[in-house]
């Protein structure tokens, strides 16, 4: 007689999504969390602590500009890095609170422990307070990931760290070096480089943001970005960190030359690996990939019969939507309904100002799957939103089949792009066309205007560009 | 004073919802304030509120879709109602608290009678549905829950997929006028300007559909006779004034063939039945299908009752139906329910031909065009007046000597007139 319908190991945004949807549907869920909080990476020290300094210091470089919209002494503002955080703080703390509520209201029991695998069917939580076994039909795991260490220069949370340090810096670093241009890179370095820090992003690949965006659309967000004081070296593979009583340099190589960027924070953001540890899996004999990411069927389920696993922990877009996705999608499939995730439509967002953004096909990756695009470009600059609103620096980028019309992908550098993204994505998941948005109504005047002039010019018909 | 009651506007995004249903009677006298109807919208139940003391007069139905600021009902202010009669179950759930209850799919909802354009469409597919006549509910849909995407109506214009054959518009219940093409489907060159490509209109593709069905379904022959039409042009010049100022209408060729096919399919009594699976049904009604060219393609409307029609009686109903088919105002129940039909391709130029069965009838005799020839009479050379009869005709329940035997009594029929008076 199993205690319960389903133990999900993990409450990061897969897992507690997870078991929410699960006791939804009539399931008797427990939840294992090892940390004293709950909501994983993305609560504690990812997603939302990252937004919430991203939005602190976005408030301070408005305001530090503001003598144009009327602010006195704009320019003589200060900061305080203390207040920034507490304030950061809060919001992880409301939310992680936010999340209690959400499964208590569900009666999801929550057992506070390193989560272990014993068998099909049993968990084992060890905590300081003691182990408990739970005895449960399915197991559901989603421990996530943790940042990637270069072996040759790890982790010591003074130097070298990570963006679990990122997030924390007790005060503004004079020189920060940032490995790695891919969202969490740009994120943490724009923060410290508003504050005053002088940021070095040192990339492997010749642009910015990762495979998924164009390079024209990579291009105009590293356009940006130099704008605001963020220097970038790209086609650089990073060897080392030098420290001498002097103070510490990363060093880099490109194109046979040795390179050094002298630096008081070496924060290293290259990516994230799947998380196993403590979890037993090695014992129970559950297979894992090359990359240590946890084999799983279209249905979610692990060579183990009865365990499952999704988020970041299998293989997939690193991206808290998309755990939380695969999270209901396996709870559905566990209450007897068929779960769906569709991993073509999973937007991608880098939330710098301007934010980027991106859903579905690249022109790149369209082009290379030998599908004939037509693309539709629209210049905020032209957009009397983002003119009355200090936000020109930007465009969007509509990827259609140029047979059908439809819809394959969007790109965006723009102020909003989170927020405007969505549209896109709801264009995509009816199959829509170029036209259905140049058809659709977008308030006027509003930045999404210019995703609607975007996919008129697919047609050559926007209205609003020379 | 009559004060507008309307739907009130509900917020940015809500056009429009359902008028679910009416807390008063039209007449009822109704007081500043009072809830009079309940209204869905699909975020919302709410309830609207005269506004003035009076009595309500209702315009629209419950059930109804309706737009914001649509009129519904109009309240004659000051005016004396009923006292309100128990008011219809005021569900207090329709209070304004936002229940926001899933949208209530408008099951009946009044989908457009126009071919195609129904409200869930995408913009796109609407508008190349619009452009071209194709109607999206007879396109293969790839998107979503099988909805059709502008790609899917693109291919499908392109002759890449198959077009289902939509029951036309003119399937649509008892109010559609069949046929209704609203838009003449356009016309699409090729690239090279060598062909053009032209959707069919819903009509055509269901005359397509008949005439391959009566080929394939039917043991059709066609069996010829010649008719001398000078008795009748004799009666015609003869009766014809006479009989315009009485009966406002031309004495035609089309009444004598249809009272002699009456007189024929009453003594051949297999012309006027039909196969029904394995059962030969005899029809014992004499509705005769007369039929008419449009621009949109052949239509044959019904003139019913023939037997119990004068001459003058089938002219009209001839008249009348050749003018309304024209205008595009045949409606659909005439067209239906004939038990045999005369097609007069003479008046084309046609000398002869093999007419096709108007399915599921057995038999169809084609008219042709009068053509003075040379005859022998009576062992003299004579130039008659001639015309061509030809009788298409079901074999597997007409057999040929029934249907050379029609079509020589209706030969006689019009040959000698008087037989139809007499009944020989």
């Amino acid at each position: 007689m199993s205690q319960f319908d389903l133990v999900v190991i993990g409450s990061g945004p897969g897992g507690y999504v997870a078991a929410i949807k699960a006791a939804q549907l009539g399931l008797k869920v427990a939840l294992v969390e090892k940390d004293n909080s709950l909501g994983g990476t993305c609560l504690n020290v990812g997603c939302i602590p990252s937004k919430a300094l991203l939005h602190s210091t976005e408030v301070y470089q408005e305001a530090l500009h503001g003598k144009k919209h009327g602010l006195v002494g704009a320019e003589k503002l200060t900061f305080d890095v203390s207040a920034m955080l507490a304030n950061k703080d809060k919001v992880v703390a409301q939310l992680n609170m936010g999340v209690g509520a959400l499964l208590k209201k569900r009666n999801v029991e929550i057992v506070r422990g390193l989560g272990r695998l014993v068998k099909s069917g049993q968990v084992l939580v060890r905590s300081t307070a003691g182990d408990r076994t739970l005895e449960t039909k399915n197991i559901l795991i989603a421990t996530g990931s943790v940042p990637i260490e270069l072996p040759f220069m790890k982790f010591d949370g003074e130097t070298v760290i990570s963006s679990d340090h990122g997030i924390s810096l007790k005060s503004v670093p004079e020189k920060m070096v940032v490995v790695g241009a891919g969202a969490i890179g740009l994120e943490l370095g724009s923060v410290w480089a508003r504050l005053g820090s002088q940021v070095t992003v040192v990339e492997m690949l010749p642009s910015i943001g990762g495979p998924s965006y164009d390079a024209d659309v990579a291009k105009a967000a590293q356009s940006a970005f130099e704008k605001q004081g963020i220097k970038f070296e790209m086609g650089a593979k990073v060897t080392g960190v030098k420290k001498s009583p002097a103070g510490s340099a990363l060093t880099a190589e490109r194109d046979g030359k040795t390179l050094e960027f002298p630096a008081d924070k070496v924060l290293v953001a290259v990516g994230r690996k799947a998380n196993t540890s403590g979890l037993g899996a090695q014992e129970a004999g559950l297979k894992l990939d090359e990359r240590g990411r946890i084999v799983i069927d279209a249905h979610f389920q692990t060579n183990l019969p009865g365990i499952y696993a999704i988020g970041d922990v299998v293989a997939g877009p690193m991206l808290a939507h998309k755990a939380e996705e695969e999270g209901v999608a396996v709870a559905e499939n566990l209450a007897g309904k068929h779960g769906h995730v569709n991993y073509a439509i999973i937007p991608g967002v880098i939330y710098t100002d301007p934010e980027v953004a991106c859903v579905g096909l690249s022109e790149a990756e369209a082009k290379a799957k030998n599908i004939e695009v037509a693309i539709g470009k629209f210049q905020l600059a032209g957009n009397g939103r983002a003119i009355a609103s200090d936000c020109t620096s930007g465009f969007v980028k509509v990827i259609a089949c140029a047979k059908t019309d439809k819809l394959l992908g969007v790109q965006m550098v723009a102020k909003g792009a989170s927020e405007m993204i969505a549209a896109a994505c709801a264009h995509m998941e009816y199959g829509g066309s170029a036209e259905d948005v140049a058809r659709t109504c977008f308030a006027h005047p509003t930045v999404s205007e210019s995703f609607k002039e975007a996919a008129m010019a697919v047609s050559k018909s926007s209205i609003h560009s020379l | 004073m009559a004060v507008e009651v309307k739907i009130p506007p509900m917020g940015e995004s809500i056009t429009g919802g359902l008028l679910a249903a009416w807390l008063v009677k039209s007449g009822d006298a109704v007081r500043k304030g009072q809830a009079l109807f309940s209204y869905e919208t699909d975020k919302v139940t709410s309830e609207g509120t005269a506004e003035v003391d009076g009595k309500i007069t209702i315009a629209v139905e419950a059930g109804t879709e309706v737009l914001v600021n649509q009129v519904v009902a109009t309240i004659e202010a000051g005016a004396a109602g009923n006292a309100p009669s128990a008011p219809a179950a005021a569900a207090p759930a329709a209070a304004k608290t936002a229940s926001t209850a899933p949208a209530p799919a408008p099951k009946a909802a009044p989908v457009a009678a126009k071919s195609g354009a129904a409200a869930e469409v995408s913009p796109a597919v609407r508008r190349l549905s619009a452009e071209t006549g194709l109607d999206p509910a007879g396109v293969e849909g790839s998107g979503k829950a099988g909805r059709v995407t502008k790609g899917d109506m693109l291919a499908a214009l392109a002759g890449q997929t198959p077009i289902r054959a939509v029951a036309p518009a003119a399937a649509t219940p008892s109010s559609a006028t069949a046929p209704s093409a609203p838009a003449a489907p356009v016309s699409i060159p090729s690239r090279d300007g060598r062909t053009t490509r032209k959707r069919m209109s819903p009509l055509r593709r269901k005359i397509a559909e008949r005439l391959v069905q009566a080929k394939t379904e039917t043991a059709m022959l066609t069996t010829f006779n010649e008719v001398n039409m000078a008795p009748v042009m004799e009666l015609r010049k003869r009766h014809g004034e006479e009989f315009l100022k009485k009966y406002g209408v031309k004495l035609g060729f089309m009444s004598f063939f249809v009272k002699a096919a009456v007189q024929a399919m009453k003594e051949v009594p297999a012309i006027n039945a039909q196969l029904d699976g394995e059962d030969i049904v005899e029809n014992n009604f004499f509705d005769i299908g007369v039929a008419v060219g449009t621009d949109k393609g052949l239509m044959v409307p019904v003139v019913r009752d023939c037997d119990q029609l004068n001459f003058a009686g089938i002219e009209k109903a001839i008249g009348d139906f050749g003018k309304r088919a024209r205008d595009g105002k045949i409606q659909l129940p005439e067209l239906q329910g004939g038990v045999f039909t005369i097609s007069n391709g003479g008046i084309y130029g046609s000398m002869l031909s093999t007419p096709i069965l108007n399915h599921p009838q057995a038999a169809i005799m084609g008219l042709h065009n009068i053509v003075e020839r040379p005859v022998a009479e009576n062992g003299q050379v004579v130039i008659r007046p001639i015309m061509y009869l030809a009788l298409s005709y079901d074999h597997r329940i007409i057999d040929g000597k029934e249907a050379v035997t029609f079509l020589v009594k209706v030969r006689q029929f019009i040959e000698d007139p008087q037989r139809l008076l007499f009944g020989v």
